[in-house]
């Protein structure tokens, strides 16, 4: 135990670490925010459909040997992000297959440029790092902190002042625009936040595992609260706790962040799920 | 209050039904009736703005309605309070801001306990039964609009003692003034408190009060009059 404390400490005194634990509360934060209503309207689907078009974009980026990767890659996803919830409104029965066209076309073309306009020595690692996020996270940069606080402050001012109406449209669509209110607004703003948390925590946790963080604390909040409001703010403090646990986990055993993270989710989902199914009971 | 001409319906440019004329004045009590299939569901989403008419015009007087849709498999087992339910019902008085103020908290609760469900309101709406749900969204509708209630086969699932119950509440609030539009299949339990009827048949459609319905050739046809003529 003691060893352990050490270690930690020893790990702290590195400003990078320090970074990683901000960088990745703030995303397990947005995340889980958005997850409750994704899950909910039936597009837990389009978070990773997204996280592979992010993919997409991103190795476009590196082809081009843009300086910053975020110019290109942030406004493809917001756009995809809309295309795919406008499309999913009135969701014919193409709709899952378009998602699925389009993440794993995503996908091959992201690494087909990867490879064919490869610009390290260490190919395969690039792709693995972009899919499963970094194996260590030496490489995050002061600038890289300040990015994802600024767009995750963004995030979370929006969906607080947003908060009435997500739940709203999330609830019932028709009901809203019966009222004379038009929902589009409020898809669009759901479409954009959830495409900011997608590239942001793709540097992080990978473009593969990013729907995890989405998904997951929801899922484990849905199967113990019954009110909206203790769902969301349940599933926020499950994904920080989770995100947190995750990173001092990675430290200690040296294992690779992001999944160390999807792996306390997933714990904490099951726990949630069985307890949930005796109280049902 | 709603005036509807020359309208036809349906989706994708194919016609569902056609030359569907209307108007409804404050305090009536349409009921909306037809065969499945015929265009009933497809009527109301384009009164309601959600689905573009092919043809024809509608103008309301009125800016805000009161919804009461078929339920949906998303509603089913979804996380929410009663209270947050029936609060969200005032989301087109929020304008720009982002939170309710305490007058639109006070009609929620209002609403709540003419519905006699304010016991419920910290109850989750995904465990409660389904006549307890209606009214629910029943109470959601009024604060939404407490002058024009859409209600689109509100009874549908609900048992036979609920169902009454649940006509007694519109027959209610109608009679406090509040305009309301139904769909319904069942047209022998409508015909009691129904002021005008909206019959939307493959090949014809009727409108006009509930006498002259009856005195339709399209009610005898279903066999509605017949035990008056027998």
């Amino acid at each position: 135990m003691q060893n352990m404390i050490k270690t930690l400490q020893f790990y702290f005194e590195f400003p990078f670490v320090k970074y990683a634990v901000i960088v990745g509360i703030l995303i397990a934060l947005c995340s889980s925010l958005l997850g409750v209503t994704l899950v909910l309207k039936r597009y837990s689907f389009i978070g990773d459909g997204l996280s592979h078009v992010a993919f997409g974009a991103m190795a476009v980026a590196s082809v081009l040997k843009l300086a910053d990767q975020s110019v290109l890659v942030l406004p493809v996803t917001v756009i995809t992000a809309i295309l795919l919830l406008r499309t999913g409104q009135n969701a014919k029965i193409k709709g899952d297959a378009a998602i699925a066209m389009l993440s794993v076309g995503a996908l091959a073309v992201g690494y087909m440029l990867m490879n064919v306009f490869s610009t390290s020595a260490n190919v395969s690692g690039d792709v693995c790092s972009t899919l499963f996020g970094s194996a260590s996270i030496i490489t995050l940069q002061v600038k890289d902190v300040v990015l994802c606080f600024v767009l995750s402050a963004v995030v979370m001012v929006l969906f607080v002042v947003l908060y009435n109406r997500i739940f709203a449209v999330t609830f019932d669509e028709n009901f809203v625009t019966a009222t004379g209110r038009s929902a589009n607004f409020n898809n669009l703003m759901i479409a954009v936040m959830i495409a900011i948390v997608i590239v942001l925590g793709m540097n992080f946790v990978g473009s593969l595992l990013i729907s995890a963080l989405i998904i997951f604390p929801a899922l484990s909040s849905m199967s113990l609260f019954s009110s909206f409001k203790s769902v969301v703010i349940l599933s926020a403090i499950m994904s920080v706790i989770c995100a947190f646990a995750g990173i001092l986990i990675s430290i200690l055993l040296s294992t690779p962040v992001g999944a160390t993270i999807v792996v306390c989710d997933m714990i904490l989902f099951l726990i949630c799920f069985v307890i949930g199914k005796v109280k049902g009971a | 209050m709603l005036d509807v001409k020359n309208l036809s319906i349906g989706y994708e440019g194919k016609p569902v039904a056609e030359d569907i004329n209307f108007s409804v004045k404050e305090g009536d009590f349409l009921c909306i009736v037809g065969e499945n299939g015929a265009g009933k569901s497809t009527l109301v989403k384009t009164l309601l703005r959600l689905t573009k008419p092919l043809s024809g015009e509608i103008v309301f007087k009125e800016e805000g309605i009161g919804y009461l849709p078929q339920q949906t498999v998303v509603q089913r087992d979804f996380p929410a309070s009663v209270w947050e339910i029936a609060l969200s019902g005032n989301i087109s008085k929020l304008g720009a801001r982002p939170f309710y103020r305490a007058e639109e908290k006070k009609r929620a609760e209002d609403n709540l306990k003419r519905m006699g469900i304010w016991n419920l309101r910290k109850e989750c709406y995904r465990n409660l039964s389904g006549g307890q749900q209606q009214r629910v969204l029943l109470a959601r509708a009024l604060c939404a609009s407490e002058k024009l209630l859409v209600l689109d086969e509100p009874v549908s699932g609900l048992d036979p003692k609920v169902t009454a119950e649940f006509y007694e509440l519109t027959k209610e609030l109608n009679k406090s003034g509040i305009t309301i539009i139904m769909v319904s299949h069942d047209i022998k339990a409508i015909m009691e408190f129904s002021d005008h009827i909206l019959h939307i048949g493959r090949d014809n459609v009727f409108f006009g009060t509930t006498e002259e319905y009856l005195k339709s050739s399209i009610a005898k046809e279903i066999g509605l009059n017949s035990g008056e003529e027998g």
